[in-house]
């Protein structure tokens, strides 16, 4: 594969990344099914032994489950004998192994194929062949971090550690969401009609937050205006906006969108105001902070509602967003309520997330005939990648694509990293 | 009774399909509640909601910042509601359940099924008006299509 990026800081990604089906293919081999660590859920999630989900890492379907010593495992969901989907739950607990319906194959809660109905054969008839291995059969096993409660998988037996591939950056903001036991409150799903990176971009796209999701300018949770800026590891592959509640005065929010049409800074008033109350729970003070984890995972808080959302691709044109909303276990009832009135911000009826969906289709739609245009992405600069201070930036977005070019092997000549 | 219940329903569905955003608000009491659940979250017990409002004030607000604030996919609903079945409570509450189908048509003119599942309503006359007083939406549809902007 040959890319012209005209640019060798990412400030320009050509459309046709966004629909060509070998290049998803491509990206699944060599991102999902690669050394990444991808995002996979909490350990919250499967907190008994038995317990299980299913889930996606790319579009590759497999299992997370606890198992009889108390470990936790993750192996391809797809039965060794004929390529069944083995587990057909979501979630739930088994005390039993899995079975495959097809023809009844058993599979231990850690994933080895343990059981063949008559393997043996009947009355000395049919059967498995004598040297019929059963543990190389068994599905693939992926590798399993659990850094302080959340869950990361890997296809390599080749990865560098998890510490190593979060660094510093992605260490303390796990450490911040996690600091004590969290509660799992739900979920919620989207289905997006458009290519998986335009949401790792958007997740890294600080410049659109306070302009397409209008609410949070009119109502004052976020503007640019706040104190706030964008951080990101060594490698620029992760990254974090963030901002401080009540950072700036009216008077600048009011003359930074004086002239931008379509926003409306007039702070309307809610008849019940309780949506936008903010309870002070980090120390750190911030009421916004979003980690995004390359390539699949974020965690997101916007005042006191708590998330994370797994990236689904499902096709180079199609995603699903997967949200798991939590709080903590020494929440008291009125937190509790608080977080759930909170989740009225995030999902796909979020006041200051159901707008993405749209945008991103937008962008789907109207870019897949014209495959060797390129986009823009020079706000807040062009050449080198670096965490900033303010928020009018596409910076990490290059970040992004940086990482994205060097897994693929593609990066451009002398490219940024 | 049985008569006002059918008609509020109608209504119900039909102030929602044609765009009368405001006037649906109007078939809530006060202290009422308009929760939208998925199925999936309600058969693992999870208190999740993907809209809750828990009075009529936060209803108004979903629909000024509907028609004021957020920005959302372009289309056309349209709610089928099934029969109902009624169980009164008491001389002046009712509880009533349906399911729906909720097909959403874009400007393009293309449809499709949006969001299947249950209704849960408590209604009570105020005023000598039957209103809702509380709805829980039971989606079975857990993937929503895009984003979910106007209510179910």
């Amino acid at each position: 594969m040959k890319i012209d990026w005209s640019r060798n800081d990412y400030s320009s990604i050509p459309y046709f990344l966004y629909h060509d089906e070998s290049i998803y293919q491509e990206e699944m081999e060599k991102i999902f099914r690669g050394p990444c660590w991808s995002f996979v859920g909490f350990e919250a999630e499967v907190p008994n032994i038995g317990d299980f989900r299913t889930s996606w890492i790319g579009d590759t379907p497999i299992v997370v489950s606890r198992s009889d010593d108390n470990s936790i495992h993750a192996f391809i969901n797809r039965c060794s004998h004929r390529g069944a989907q083995i587990v057909r739950e979501p979630s739930g607990n088994t005390t039993q192994d899995h079975v495959c319906i097809y023809h009844r194959w058993c599979y231990s809660k850690s994933g080895e194929l343990v059981g063949i109905p008559f393997k043996r054969g009947l009355k000395g008839e049919g059967g498995m062949p004598k040297d019929f291995d059963m543990k190389a059969a068994s599905p693939k096993k992926l590798q399993l971090a659990n850094y302080h409660g959340v869950l990361f998988v890997t296809f390599s037996n080749k990865s560098e550690t998890i510490e190593d591939y979060l660094g510093e950056f992605g260490r303390s903001l796990i450490k911040r969401f996690m600091h004590k036991p969290i509660k799992i409150l739900g979920y919620t799903r989207q289905m997006v009609n458009g290519n998986w990176k335009l949401y790792a971009e958007n997740l890294r796209d600080t410049y659109h937050a306070s302009l397409l999701h209008e609410f949070f300018v009119t109502y004052g949770v976020d503007r640019a205006t706040q104190k706030g800026g964008v951080m990101m590891d060594e490698r620029h592959r992760h990254n974090m906006n963030y901002a401080f509640a009540s950072s700036d005065t009216q008077a600048d929010a009011n003359k930074a969108y004086e002239n931008i049409s379509g926003v409306n800074l007039d702070r309307m008033n809610l008849s019940d105001s309780k949506l936008l109350k903010y309870i002070r729970e980090f120390e750190d003070g911030m009421n916004l902070a979003a980690p995004t984890f390359f390539p699949n995972g974020i965690i997101v808080q916007i005042n006191n509602s708590l998330a994370c959302r797994q990236i689904r691709p499902k096709g180079p044109d199609s995603f699903e967003i997967y949200q798991t909303l939590f709080g903590y276990e020494d929440d008291s009832t009125e937190m509790l309520r608080h977080r759930l009135i909170s989740a009225n911000l995030v999902g796909p009826a979020g006041f200051v997330s159901m707008e993405d969906g749209e945008a991103i289709e937008l962008v789907q739609k109207s870019t897949k005939n014209d495959l060797n245009s390129h986009n823009i992405m020079e706000m807040g600069g062009r050449g080198e990648i670096k965490n900033l201070e303010h928020r009018v930036t596409e910076t990490p977005v290059r970040g992004f694509w940086s990482y994205w070019a060097e897994l693929m092997g593609v990066e451009a000549k002398d490219g940024v990293r | 009774m049985i008569t006002e219940i059918n008609s509020l329903i109608a209504q119900y569905g039909l102030l929602l399909d044609e765009d009368r955003l405001e006037e649906w608000v109007e078939l809530f009491t006060e202290d009422s509640q308009y929760k939208v659940v998925t199925r999936e979250n309600k058969i693992m017990h999870l208190p999740a909601a993907v809209i809750w409002c828990d009075n009529k004030n936060m209803i108004r607000d979903r629909i000024h910042s509907y028609r004021h604030v957020n920005e959302h996919n372009l289309h056309w609903d349209r709610h089928i509601i099934g029969p109902l079945r009624i169980n009164p409570m008491s001389a002046t509450e009712w509880q009533v359940q349906a399911s729906y189908s909720l097909f959403q048509t874009n400007l393009e003119g293309r449809s499709i099924l949006f969001s299947v599942g249950s209704y849960d309503f408590k209604m009570v006359v105020e005023n000598n008006t039957l209103k809702i007083n509380y709805l829980e939406v039971v989606s079975d549809t857990a993937s929503f299509e895009t984003l979910l902007a106007t209510p179910i």
